[in-house]
């Protein structure tokens, strides 16, 4: 056959693959969007969830992803940061930094359903945390570092070497030259790293079973000291996320209208992912030009 | 004169700000170094315990079928066979990795070979998207699409090998092809000119020179789809059926050492065998992404562009 003929047949083949990607994608999104939203009111997003009864809502259940989301980061990213400066500024080139770098990229790769039993073991039942939202908010951070302190130490190291080098030789310190000099100009991908990280974490569901529980108490949003069982506030109470209730209505729910529950909870997930990602660029590039003045 | 030297010969606020600063880095990667020990150490001398305390064989557990860890079976010994388990997660893996294979390589070239413009602007939040979407959802969305057309087609429950490959599928193809897409990147640009220069077509140039010069990041690729697909767990334990039992055809129920711990180990007493057993389970886990580490390592230390 002729080359050519064959090289366009190579072409359309993979046109063709590449299109039935995006039509699966297009479906997919298509699909959690017109099956979802319907169900999504302003009643639906605020009212708790029921165990028995239709008409229950996932106001509890965002209410704790969002909780959950927010004290992971607080937790993962100063250290995070901390690592992340360390590889790239101090970290000699032995075997001890080296060993440290495999054990981050394991760690990266464990299965989250590893980590969160780890989680399980050691806060749960060890230091009898129970299931609770700092046990699941730890949970969450191993799961979360070393991805974290993976892109932002890309992000640090992308800064070019004439800043660094600019900085040393006003006279600054490595850690005031990465504090002060370097440290803002990785800001826009930082943020973009946390964002996106922040996107996987509220996804989450499979290390967050064991650890922050797979029951949401009802709360009172009138009450804020974070001491009482019924305030949102409170840490040691169990929490179930949206990701997890999605899971839990779909293996076990006994309610009547547990698909329409988990196809809205989908639609807010997707939802709440989507607009993750779509602000990190934007927050990104918006950072970026604030700081240092260019177009 | 002791005062001016002392003055002279003292660190200065800023290298004592340095030091402290190093240390603080230093002790969150340290942290993170003791997270995974801690993590091997406390997961194995959980899941060690079946065989030692348990006294088990190690070879019973990896080969027997029936699993069962509450009773005992005929010949006295407790019923832990975690075969079906071990079927189960590696046909869901290596189904799902052969079927999303062409797909990746096909939008990886599509992005780098065929339109790398306009591909790139169109294919890059379209896998940024299919990262982003939870597993939960997936498993939703398999339950309620993959699962009733498996049965309108083949009959059965739907739930099986089958649904847990088509979903697992979705999720590796975006992680295969960011991937491959990075190291077809990494084939220098004068392999393509070259290859052009003596008169090859488009395809020619990719099937004759930049695919095999990728090869190695292809399967670093295919091994991390791999890894992210034997680990994956609350969207396989949705569509797989959940039945201990050794999977005689793509569409009846199974199950995967992921779908086993999830079910599992709420259900189970901390110490006692039928939970140690599970642990066990996730050591088996834990093993094998350690494995496709130690592989990814392999292929990359062979397969690296030397200038």
């Amino acid at each position: 056959m002729n080359a050519k003929i064959i090289d366009k047949i190579a072409t359309a083949i993979i046109s063709l693959l590449v299109g039935v990607v995006v039509l699966i994608l297009v479906a997919l999104i298509g699909y959690i969007l017109f099956t979802g939203l319907p169900h999504v009111s302003w009643h639906f997003l605020t009212s708790p969830s029921q165990a028995f009864l239709s008409g229950g809502g996932i106001g509890d259940q965002l209410f704790n992803s969002f909780y959950l989301l927010i004290l992971t980061l607080l937790i993962s990213f100063p250290i995070a940061l901390g690592a992340g400066i360390y590889l790239f500024e101090y970290a000699p080139k032995n075997w001890v930094t080296n060993t440290i770098r495999v054990a981050i990229e394991v760690l990266s790769s464990l299965p989250s359903v590893v980590v969160g039993l780890f989680g399980f073991l050691l806060f749960v039942v060890e230091f009898q945390l129970g299931f609770s939202i700092l046990s699941g908010a730890i949970a969450l951070t191993f799961f979360n570092l070393p991805l974290l302190t993976r892109s932002i130490e890309t992000s640090l190291s992308s800064v070019p070497k004439l800043q660094r080098e600019a900085g040393l030789a006003l006279g600054f310190s490595r850690w005031q030259t990465v504090l002060g000099v370097i440290f803002p100009e990785a800001l826009p991908g930082i943020l973009t790293a946390i964002i996106l990280s922040a996107g996987r974490i509220f996804g989450e569901a499979a290390a967050l079973i064991y650890t922050a529980g797979q029951s949401a108490p009802v709360l009172n949003f009138a009450n804020w000291n974070p001491f009482s069982p019924t305030s949102p506030l409170n840490f040691m109470r169990p929490a179930e996320t949206l990701a997890v209730h999605i899971w839990k209505i779909n293996s076990e729910g006994i309610m009547p209208d547990a698909s329409a529950v988990s196809a809205g909870a989908s639609a807010v997930l997707i939802l709440a992912v989507l607009i993750f990602n779509v602000s990190a660029r934007w927050l990104g590039n918006r950072i970026y030009r604030k700081v240092t003045a260019s177009k | 004169m002791d005062e001016i030297k002392r003055q002279l010969t003292k660190a200065s606020k800023a290298t004592r700000q340095d030091r402290y600063g190093k240390w603080i880095a230093f002790i969150c990667t340290f942290l993170i170094g003791l997270l995974v020990v801690s993590i091997f150490y406390l997961v194995a001398s959980k899941g060690l315990a079946t065989f030692f305390r348990g006294h088990i064989s190690l070879w019973d557990f990896l080969t027997h079928q029936d699993w069962n860890p509450g009773q005992v079976s005929k010949n006295g010994v407790p019923s832990v066979g975690a075969l079906p388990m071990i079927v189960g997660s590696f046909s869901v893996t290596v189904l799902s990795a052969i079927l999303a294979t062409p797909f990746a390589i096909s939008m990886a070239l599509f992005m780098t070979e065929i339109a790398p413009k306009r591909g790139q602007r169109f294919l890059q939040p379209v896998i940024e998207l299919l990262v982003g979407i939870p597993s939960v959802v997936y498993g939703f969305v398999g339950l309620t699409i993959i699962v009733p057309v498996i049965r309108a087609i083949f009959g059965g429950t739907g739930f099986g090998i089958l649904a847990g490959t088509l979903v697992l599928f979705v999720m590796v193809l975006p992680t295969i092809t960011s991937m491959y897409v990075d190291s077809l990147r990494a084939v220098p640009r004068f392999y393509r000119e070259a290859a052009l220069a003596l008169g090859a077509t488009r395809w020619q140039s990719i099937y004759k020179v930049v695919l095999r010069a990728s090869i190695p990041g292809l399967l670093t690729a295919i091994i991390f789809g791999m890894a992210r697909a034997f680990g994956e767990a609350l969207a396989v334990q949705m569509v797989i059926g959940n039945a201990s039992l050794l999977p005689h055809n793509l569409i009846s129920p199974a199950s995967t050492l992921t779908s086993v711990l999830t079910t599992g180990i709420g259900n189970t007493v901390m110490g006692t065998l039928p939970n140690n057993a599970l642990w066990s389970l996730a050591l088996i886990l834990l093993l094998m992404s350690l494995g496709f580490n130690l592989l990814v390592r392999l292929i990359g230390r062979q397969g690296r562009f030397t200038k």
